[in-house]
């Protein structure tokens, strides 16, 4: 097992070396850096002040000297500065963390609370009429994109309660912050719970096919007490790499979330940062989110050879 | 008698006709699901083809004294801020849409089908590096890749079509270099090869056409993600740029403050969108039943 991760944490490590080159060549090959569009908003035309400024961020230098000082800077800690607020990315950056950790974790407890017992209940009866109607419902889960999902949401509030939820001030509060912060997650934890649901589905109808589970019949045990004890624990496992998928998948559910409820985290600031050409911000928040989501995909790979036998002695 | 010989008699082609059409119809019975799906992508697609004879109202012509006015004889959908006609831009739409979809999922296809290729047949170092570039390209959520591809291209329809055909590579890539490493160690690829085919020859000319059934299944999952990311894409203000009337740019320009004072804004382009992902989704899903024999009972 050891070899197997070692050989996964190496691969690791060249993926994020990949990431970040993609990510910094391909905000390079923009035409237009942020000196073009302070300048074009302010109308002014003096190209000495423009090269000015660009030599005093730095994007006059060569486009290498340039990749080799963020690296440098990443490994000591330094993000480099906002081209905006002109303030430390890192500073920009942290305190926005913690409001999509709680969101994206919240929508992951709605996600894997509905999904998975859905899922199992679907299976189990495969091709009855709540069969159908949970594939049904889960599949225009997947249909609807999240944005317009949070629209509906906010027009209901409209309709029944007369007022917004939408996130002014940071949240006082426990419950408060629950209050404020449930809403969006349901809007992106239904998209993820209908994924969840559909693979749990799969997954169980895959094992409740094994021999093991017709001879467990055949011996006499209860259909209760195969499917929820000898089916459901193998059908788990693979669930557990939904969790993995699902943080790619979050991503997107969250950067349109935020967007639409006015959340200050991470995600809707990537979009921000984009619209502004804030190169600093883009490429440490993408390497952010690859972290996240590279970092994620290795720790259920380790988790996964500590549950499957099979992974765990065969590595 | 000769001629009689070579011709092969027409019954036997009436014969093959009507198995395609039984097994049409057997399979469209036991995926009651499919053909629903079928028909709303049909619905969509026979929008796209006929926009100006379903509507007579020009979708990006502005006519300010109807701003804003909800649902009537006259606007059935209602009206933008701009006083354009909603139903009219969501018909037209459709040809954006479609237009996105099916382009960037041929164009992720094309790549995705050649580097899964080489990769799985080549082997060595050359599935090293492509599987390497694969996995960097994995590892970046759908979205978050699309919006840095998106913003670096600049906003246009062209562009949108690349910016989301990228993201869908690796997942083309992965499964057609699986199945090229399997179709690889079969019998009839060793028979090319001792009739003195080239490997080029064999791995277009009989690997390829082999992988044909799982990446159609990849592709019509693939063109509900690219309909659902180009709206996202365009909600963000980063995709198709006016005046281009695509569904996700629709429900983007402060589309929070119309939720309260004119819900018919947000409604109808997101039942579009919603529908037509929803249609391709069944449609996929029942087309991944029949033609992915692993699932098959």
């Amino acid at each position: 097992m050891a070899g197997y991760l070692i050989r996964r944490f190496f691969l690791m490590l060249v993926t994020l070396f990949g990431i970040s080159v993609l990510v910094f060549v391909m905000l390079r090959l923009v035409p237009g850096n942020i000196a073009d569009i302070l300048f074009d908003a302010a109308g002014l035309i003096d190209t000495a002040d423009k090269a000015k400024l660009e030599h005093d961020l730095g994007i006059d230098r060569p486009i290498i000297v340039q990749y080799g000082n963020w690296v440098n800077g990443l490994a000591h800690g330094d993000l480099g500065y906002s081209y905006v607020s002109e303030k430390p990315a890192l500073q920009e950056i942290a305190p926005r963390i913690p409001i999509t950790a709680k969101l994206a974790g919240l929508a992951l407890l709605f996600s894997v609370a509905f999904g998975v017992p859905l899922g199992v209940i679907s299976a189990v009866r495969q091709n009855s009429a709540l069969d159908y109607v949970l594939r049904v419902i889960s599949l225009s889960g997947l249909s609807m994109p999240a944005f317009w999902l949070g629209l509906l949401i906010l027009m209901a509030c409209v309709a029944w309660f007369g007022t917004i939820p939408i996130y002014t001030d940071p949240p006082k509060g426990f419950w408060n912050t629950l209050y404020l912060y449930s809403i969006p997650a349901a809007a992106v934890g239904f998209r993820s719970s209908a994924l969840v649901m559909r693979l749990t589905r799969s997954s169980m109808l895959e094992v409740l096919r094994q021999d093991y589970i017709r001879t467990a019949r055949a011996k006499g045990a209860s259909l209760r007490n195969v499917n929820y004890h000898h089916a459901l624990r193998n059908a788990l496992l693979p669930v557990v790499t939904v969790i993995g998928i699902e943080a790619a998948f979050l991503m997107g559910g969250l950067i349109v979330t935020e967007t639409v409820f006015n959340i200050p985290g991470v995600a809707r600031f990537l979009v921000e940062a984009i619209r502004w050409r804030d190169y600093p911000i883009v490429q440490n928040l993408v390497m952010f989110i690859a972290v996240v989501a590279v970092g994620m995909n290795f720790l259920i790979d380790v988790l996964y050879a500590v549950l499957d036998p099979r992974i765990r002695l065969s590595g | 008698m000769a001629s009689i010989d070579l011709a092969p008699p027409p019954a036997a082609a009436v014969d093959r006709a009507e198995s395609i059409w039984s097994k049409l119809r057997y399979y469209a019975a036991s995926h009651p699901l499919g053909v629903i799906g079928a028909i709303i992508m049909l619905v969509f697609v026979f929008a796209a083809a006929f926009a100006p004879w379903l509507t007579g109202y020009d979708p990006i012509g502005t006519n300010p004294r109807v701003a804003l006015s909800p649902p009537s004889a006259l606007h059935v959908f209602g009206a933008d801020a701009m006083g354009r006609d909603i139903y009219a831009r969501i018909v037209y739409g459709a040809r954006i849409s479609l237009a996105v979809g099916l382009g960037s999922t041929f164009l992720g296809s094309v790549f995705g089908v050649a580097l899964g290729l080489a990769s799985g047949y080549i082997g060595g170092w050359v599935d090293l590096v492509i599987q390497r570039i694969v996995d960097v390209l994995q590892a970046v959520p759908l979205l978050v890749l699309a919006l840095v591809m998106a913003a670096s291209l600049g906003p246009a329809l062209d562009n949108t079509i690349v910016a989301i055909a990228i993201p869908l590579i690796p997942y083309t890539a992965r499964v057609i270099r699986s199945n090229t490493l399997a179709l690889r160690e079969q019998p009839f690829v060793e028979a090319a090869r001792a009739v003195g085919m080239s490997e080029f020859r064999i791995a277009v000319r009989h690997v390829l056409p082999n992988t044909i059934a799982p990446l159609i299944v990849i592709m019509t999952a693939q063109l509900g993600a690219a309909i659902l990311t180009e709206a996202s894409l365009s909600f963000l203000g980063l995709g198709v740029p006016e005046p281009h009337p695509s569904w996700g740019r629709m429900l983007s320009e402060s589309a929070a403050e119309y939720v309260r004072t004119a819900p018919w804004l947000v409604i109808f382009p997101g039942v579009a969108i919603s529908l037509a992902v929803f249609g391709t989704n069944l449609f996929g899903d029942a087309l991944r039943d029949i033609l992915d024999p692993r699932l098959r009972d």
